[in-house]
Formats: C-alpha cells, structure tokens, sequence
C-alpha cells in the first residue's frame, strides 16, 4: 500500500480525523494571509531492551503521538502543538497560530495527494522484524560471547533500540506527503580491570533497518568485540600531551569534525540572520583543494538519512565545500524562501512538539588519494586519534570541540603508545584549511550520532576518510 | 496555591492505571502522569519572530511481576491507550529477568507530609506582553552599544505543570508548579572578531525574574567583553570558575557519587565514603524543601520523602545519591535521590567576585565550557574552555580556543575558595570555584 494511505490509517483514521477534517485546519490557517504553513502529524512507536549484569534488567515501550501546527507570515512564525489529535483541539491551535498576522480572509484549502520519488530505507516495523524472545536470545548471546573474549571484564552492558515512526505533513497548497521511518540502534558497553585500574569503551551502531541489520554479518558481536579491543587499549594509556600538534584523524566517526568545525556553521538560518562564523563566504575558500563536502540525506539505510525531510521536501545530496571553496547552505522552507534560494530538504524537527529548522543528515568528506599508512609516516611527532565522544561548537566564534576516546602518539612516521583521552579544539572557519593530506579510505560511522540544537535531537551520520591536520590543539595534562 | 482540581483528575487517571496494572496480574506496580502547558515568545531585531503554544502530557507505568519488570509510557490519556500501555508493560516483564534488587522503594520511605513547597504562581501575560518584554530585554541589549551588531534575539517563556506519581502501596500524590524566564542573545563585533553571549533569569514566580532591560545590557556586556579573544600557551596555572559554570564541576562530583555508577564501578569515588574528598572547609548539602526554589519537590521520583542532609561536610563524604534500586544493589537504603539531586547547596567563604580574583592573582578565569571530556569512571577531565587572563588580580584579556585539563580527583581535593557570588538560577547553588592548578593547552 502507498506510504500515504499507511500514514493516514497509522494516525488520521484511528483519531476519527477525516481529510475533510484536515481541509477545515488548513483553511483555518491560511484565513490569514500567511506565506506558508503547515500540519504535521506524527505517530511514534519505540521499544528499548537492556541487559545489565548478565541478566535482561529493564524493557520499556512508549507511544507518541500529536499534531504541530504552523503558520508563516514573512519572518515571523506562530506555532502550537497537541497531543490531542482531535478536530476541535487542532482548529483551536490553527487559531492561536494564525494571530502570527492580524487581518483575515476567506480561504478554501484541497489536499493534494503526493507521492515520494525516492526510498531510502523500508517501511517495514522493525519492532516486529524479530519476536521477543528472538531479542532476548540476540541480547544474551552478545553478552555471553562478549565477556568471553576476555579475563578481564566485569561488566557488559547492552542496549537494543528500534523506533517505528510514521508522518504525514500538509503544506499551503494542500500538498499532503507522508514517511514511514524505521531506525534501530544497539550499544555494547564493556568495563575492565586490571591491577585495581578500571576502564570503559563502548561501541554500537544501527540505521534505518529492521533488527536484522544486527544479525546479518554478526554485527551485533563487532561491537562487543570492538568495545572489549579499546576498553584493553585504554588500560594501557598514557597521559594525554598538550599543545597545539600534528594531528591525523582516522576514518569514519572521526568526522564528527565536519559535523562541528562546519556543518553547523552552514546551516541556513545561522547564515540568513549573519550570526555564523561563515556567513555571507559563499564562493570563498574555506578548506584547502583536497577537501570536498558534503550533506547526504539519500543514503540507503543510514542514520541520517531521510527520503523526505519534515517539511515534506525530498532530501538530496548538498554540496558544502568543493575543493575548498564553499559552495552552499543547508535549507529548510523558512529559510530557503528569506534568503531567495530553494530548500535543500534539510528541515528537521525532533518531533510534532518542535519547530522545523534547517539541520544536518549524512555529513561526509570525498576521499582522497593518499594510501593512510602514507600519512601516518608523514608525521614526524603528533596525534593519532581513531575514535572520538561528542563535539560542541559555537557557530559565532567558529570555535568548537571534539573529544578524542582513543587515540595515540605518532612518532617518527609510526603509531606508538596509546593515549588517555582528551578534548580538540580548533576554529571551524580555518582548520579545514590545514588539511594537507586525505586519505583513500572514506568510512561512514557505524550509526550512532545524535546531534542538538535549541534542545532538539535528531539522527545524524558523519563520515571521512583518513585526514592530517596541520596543527590542531590537544587538550591533555602533560605539559 | 495548588491546582486541586487539576491534580485530582490526574490522580484518577494514575489510580486507573495502578488498578489495570493488578487486573492484569502485576504483584506491584508505580505510575507517573504529567500535563504542561506554556507560551514561548521571541523577538528578534525589534520584531516578534515566534509564538509558541506549548501543550504536552505524558504518563509512564512500571509494572513488577515478583522480581520482573516492565515499563512503558504513552501521550495518549485515552482509556483504550491507557491498557494497552498497561499490557505492553506487562508483556515486556514476561521477558526481562528476575532482579533480587527490582520493586518498589520501602514503604515507611515514602513521602507522608506534602508541605506547600510554594512552587505553582502562574504568570498569566498575554502574547502582546510577553512580545513587548521581550523587545523591551532585546532592545536593551542592541542599544546597549554600537558593537554590538547582531542578535538571536530575546525570549519569554512561562510554563505550567502538573505532575501525579502514584504506586500500589498506596502513594497518590501530585503538585502543580511553575517556570518562567527571560533570555536574550546578542552577537558583538570588532573588525574580525566576532562573538555571541547570553544572559537569562529563570524563577517560579514571575516577580523574582531580573528586570528585562537589566537582562539585555548583561548580554551585550558579555558579548562585549569576548572580542578580540587571544589563545594562551601551553601552561599550567590555577583557574577560577566562574560561578555559571562551577555548577558543572559539582554536577560531575554528584555523578560520581550516584547510586547507578558506583553499584557498575563506573565511577572514580568508588569506596569513597568518609574518606576526604574535598579540602577541609567544603560542605555540600541538599535543600529540597527550600520555598518557591527550581530545584524543590517533597518526594523524589519514586515517591520517597526527599530530605535536606549533607553530602559532604569537613571535606569528608557523608553521604551518597541513590535511588531504591541503587541503595539496594549497594547494600544501603534510598537516600530520596531518583531522579537526581534537589537544590544542591554548597557553602560559600567571605571573598566576593573581586575577592576572588584576588585570591586567583595571576591565572586563567574560566567563564565558558564546551563539550563533554569528563570521564567519571576515571575522572579524566578535558575541555574547551574560554574566558580571561588575569594578572595580579585583574582582567587582563579574553582567551578563546584553550582547553582545561586534570584529574576530577585532585581538582575537587585541591580547591581553593569558594565565592559568595552564588548563582540562584539552578538546581545547584554555588559562587565561584577557584582550582589550584590546571593543565591548559593552546597555541
């Protein structure tokens, strides 16, 4: 069945809403002069397992569900939400946000059916892409093999998370599109002791999957193994130097980088109201020649990805930074039409209690052509960092962090003793500009970020390949 | 003031799920509901940008089945909605294990007096007040001075609550309390640099907020004073928190000393009661029952009488922050504490702000924190940071893109003062902290 009729019979049809129903909300938002607005509806279905101590310690299921009315009258934005999807509640809420303008007219809205051109990921429920206990056997399994790898490990904690989450957003004209998205998420986090020395690592990944995902190429047991491979390694670290050095960046999550130094920082509504450290540098050189990024909502499966955004636009692949020139920002509707531009199908929001605005999906660099090996020897004495935590930035300052979870000495073009973690920092509007080599070897991340703004989260993907910097500042201890 | 009427209906629909709950077989069972409403309205460049309408509600169930849990929640407070969250609970405790540990908190810990904490005073403003507040704060701050060349604009905000938590000992009680607040965020500029600050106020009756203009001009000044930042060298020296963030330098301690990670040896205060922890002249307490506070509730989550007690006293750890479950794991009991900590209180010495950078003399003055770097397993501690140099007592210049770096261990044991400066706008009231020596990384 089309995605629209499952939206409709997932939300509309079991609160008594008709499309008539919707019509009447719509006209009652457009009988002010508005230059946009919209009804987003959504219907959110989430389960999570935990198993802790070798036995499954806690389940939980939650259901959300609601409706966020919106209304646009040139910068201005009036914006209510209920979970109440109720006929006389929503045209109530189309009220308050209309009085975004004062004067009134007579409108008459009719829905458009529209169709997605493009799928990025099934609309099968992962929540029952497995039975319960096929769950509980993949949890305990991953527990078991886990704490086998070695003598030792005291704890294993595991998580298993999948989400089935159906919306269904009608704009101005009428236009009614709808999005079915699955995403599964899993976390092995291992504790290890040795000599009275404790330490932790965790690894995890997912998508916008069923559970399979998991299974299929064992997954599931990678992380336990990676988890356990950087826990062991983190005993053995050392303190962490300070000071502003070589710093070489490996593939994959490592590219929370581009998420931070940058990707923040292009976000329209930033760059429309001239409060980013990059706004108004469209075409100037902002990286050196060797990088090029990118903003890919239309990755099969992935974290980030999305076949429409919230606003109902399609997601495409956004050119950021070509050859260290930049190229563009990216859009949601509100933004989009302020700055005279199209909107680039990045308009997000964390749910129908939020606002929409213009955030990242699958941030990534093209790769280069340096085998890694040959950067690593390039580095006389610097840092090797192959994992990281969160990042911050400040897109004003341009400043920003990233907390480094493993990492090493590089010393005479070689990977030496491993290091504790530690926080870099750097200026976004600059640091890709210190990109002297990249490497051949592109990886996405294994599924895991989550980034805020204004206190709203989302999914998101980041990705590079191998990449040297010269001259990033590492926060250690040893002076 | 209390919203009887209000609460009474949320408290038939708990009882109605803790009855459900036993139809359906659970031995025991707890259940949370919480119904909010709220305005948000921003301004921006002289003109309101945004009007938001807040209503929310949401209800969560735990159900036992002996020594097997299960939880679930919903935002859909229909009758039908409210058994089939009852059944999906219950059906998740058929898989989950038998935990030694798992069930409801002792009864002679619940919660049995229910003061009037003097938490609920609604602020009833229209949207056309709260749009001319909110230009009044902002326009404060852009004519505060021609540097200042941009903003993200001021905000009011007023939020009401109620929220019931009840269980199948018997427990059933709400309360209605209420937040509002005032911010505004303006973006300064000088040549190249360029540099955004904010300023809120925060409180549960509207009359305690800040007056607006007051708020605007403390934007444009922070903005203001962050121009022209410079990076240090690398060094080690002795740094101040100001006392906006030394909050977070508590928060971390509080962490480390949770019933969650000490029972997962996840935490470098394993072991550490009546061991000293801090200098001599430290000592952190609760204060839950503080009137008309942020940070004040009778009961804590799981319905257990919150009690003011102290934390630390004399340097040494007295006490640690656990839930049932925790307390239980530990071989201890619950000290009121799920959910967290209510109105942590440390106390202050005599020096104000100025005395403090006295004390500090020559140093780093820490007024912003960026990113997480705060491992509490092992206390490793690295973050960006900014703030001022301070030479012999005075603000010299603002320093940007540094990080600050030490172990929580030795930071918490090797503190200096603590500033009268107190910030009231958290749940953790401190002034400044001043650490006697940090790692920083920069240039």
């Amino acid at each position: 069945m089309e995605l629209l009729n499952l939206a409709r019979q997932a939300i509309l049809i079991p609160a008594g809403i008709q499309d008539g129903d919707v019509e009447k909300i719509m006209s009652r938002l457009l009988s002010s002069p508005v230059d946009a607005a919209d009804i987003y509806f959504q219907s959110s279905h989430t389960e999570s397992w935990v198993m802790e101590g070798g036995i499954i310690k806690e389940g939980s299921y939650s259901i959300e569900q609601g409706a966020g009315v919106r209304a646009v009258s040139g910068e201005k934005t009036g914006f209510a939400y209920s979970d109440r999807i109720e006929l006389p509640v929503l045209l109530e809420a189309a009220n308050n946000v209309k009085a975004i303008v004062r004067q009134g007219q007579d409108v008459q809205v009719g829905l458009l059916n529209t169709k997605n051109t493009a799928f990025y990921y099934p609309v099968a429920n992962p929540l029952k892409s497995l039975a319960e206990q096929q769950k509980i056997d993949l949890l305990r399994r991953v527990d078991s093999e886990t704490r086998k790898l070695d003598g030792r490990i005291e704890e294993v904690i595991i998580s298993l998370s999948g989400v089935h989450e159906t919306i269904l957003v009608v704009n101005q004209d009428g236009s009614l599109a709808a999005d079915i998205r699955p995403l599964v998420r899993m976390n092995v986090t291992v504790i290890v002791v040795e000599n009275g020395r404790r330490e932790q690592a965790s690894m995890g990944g997912g998508g916008r999957s069923d559970y399979n995902y998991f299974i299929d190429q064992n997954l599931a047991l990678e992380y336990g193994k990676e988890a356990v491979r950087q826990a062991l390694v983190n005993l053995e670290a050392e303190e962490a130097p300070a000071g502003n050095m070589t710093v070489v960046l490996g593939p994959g999550w490592p590219g929370i980088l581009l998420h931070e130094a940058i990707g923040h920082g292009l976000e329209g509504d930033f760059n429309r109201k001239g409060t980013s450290a990059f706004s108004g540098r469209v075409g100037e050189r902002v990286a050196s020649d060797l990088c090029t990024v990118v903003d890919d909502g239309t990755l099969q499966g992935r974290r980030g990805s999305l076949s429409i955004d919230d606003e109902g636009t399609p997601t495409e692949k956004t050119v950021l930074i070509e050859n260290g020139i930049l190229k563009g920002y990216m859009q949601d509707k509100l933004n989009a039409r302020l700055m005279g531009v199209r909107s680039t199908g990045n308009g997000r929001r964390e749910s129908y209690a939020s606002l929409p605005m213009p955030r990242m999906t699958n941030t990534y660099m093209l790769p280069g052509s340096h085998n890694p090996e040959e950067i690593i020897k390039s580095v006389k004495k610097g840092l090797y960092a192959k994992n990281f935590a969160g990042g911050q930035v400040d897109i004003t300052s341009g400043k920003f962090v990233f907390s480094a979870s493993e990492a090493y000495l590089i010393e005479n073009g070689k990977i030496t003793r491993a290091i504790k973690g530690a926080t870099l920092i750097g200026n976004g509007p600059d640091v890709l500009t210190k990109v002297s080599m990249v490497g051949n070897d592109l990886e996405l991340d294994s599924g895991v970020g989550s980034c805020g703004k204004d206190g709203q989260s989302v999914p998101v993907g980041v990705g590079q390949p191998t990449i040297k910097i010269d001259g990033l500042t590492v926060g250690g201890t040893s002076v | 003031m209390q919203n009887q009427e209000e609460i009474n209906r949320l408290k038939n629909i708990v009882q109605d799920l803790l009855d459900e709950a036993k139809r359906q077989g659970a031995s025991a069972s707890e259940a949370g509901l919480s119904q909010e409403n709220g305005l948000t309205v921003s301004a921006r460049l002289g003109d309101v940008e945004t009007i938001e309408h807040h209503c929310g509600q949401g209800l969560g169930i735990t159900v036992y089945f002996d020594q097997r849990k299960g939880s679930a929640s919903t935002t859909d407070l229909s009758p039908e909605s409210i058994k089939e969250t009852v059944s999906a609970a219950c059906s998740i405790a058929r898989y989950t294990s038998e935990d030694e540990f798992a069930g409801l908190p002792e009864k002679d810990l619940l919660a049995t007096e229910f003061p009037d904490l003097d938490l609920n005073h609604p602020w009833g403003i229209s949207v056309d007040d709260a749009i001319a507040l909110a230009i009044e704060c902002e326009d404060a701050a852009r004519n505060f001075d021609s540097e200042i060349s941009n903003s993200e604009g001021a905000s009011v905000n007023t939020h009401q609550g109620t929220h019931v938590m009840g269980n199948s000992l018997g427990f059933l009680h709400g309360y209605t309390s209420t937040r509002h607040s005032l911010s505004c965020s303006v973006l300064a500029q000088r040549g190249e640099s360029m540099q955004r600050d904010y300023w809120y106020s925060v409180a549960r009756n509207a009359l305690n907020l800040e007056a607006a203009s007051e708020i605007g001009k403390k934007a444009a000044q922070r903005a203001l004073r962050r121009l022209e930042g410079r990076t240090l060298s690398t060094r080690q020296c002795p740094v101040l928190y100001s006392a906006e963030i030394a909050s977070g330098l508590l928060s971390s301690f509080i962490g480390a000393i949770s019933g969650g990670n000490l029972y997962r040896k996840s935490s470098f205060l394993l072991d550490a009661l009546d061991t000293q922890i801090f200098p001599e002249f430290i000592r952190i307490y609760e204060q839950p029952h503080l009137k008309g506070a942020l940070g004040s509730a009778a009961f804590d989550g799981e319905g257990v009488a919150t009690k003011s007690h102290d934390i630390v006293s004399e340097g040494i750890l007295r006490s640690y922050v656990l839930s049932t479950y925790s307390a239980r794991k530990l071989g201890l009991h619950s000290t009121g504490n799920a959910g967290g900590v209510r109105n942590l209180t440390i106390d202050t010495g005599a020096l104000d702000f100025q005395g403090m950078l006295k004390q500090l003399d020559t140093g780093l003055l820490v007024t912003e924190l960026m990113g997480q770097g705060v491992n509490i397993l092992t206390g490793d501690y690295s973050r960006g940071a900014a703030g001022f140099w301070v030479e012999n007592g005075q603000i010299q210049y603002p320093v940007e893109e540094i990080t600050i770096a030490g172990n929580l261990k030795d930071m918490l044991r090797n503190i200096v003062a603590v500033g009268n400066d107190i910030d009231y706008r958290g749940n953790v009231r401190t002034g400044s902290i001043l650490v006697e020596r940090m790692s920083i990384a920069g240039e």
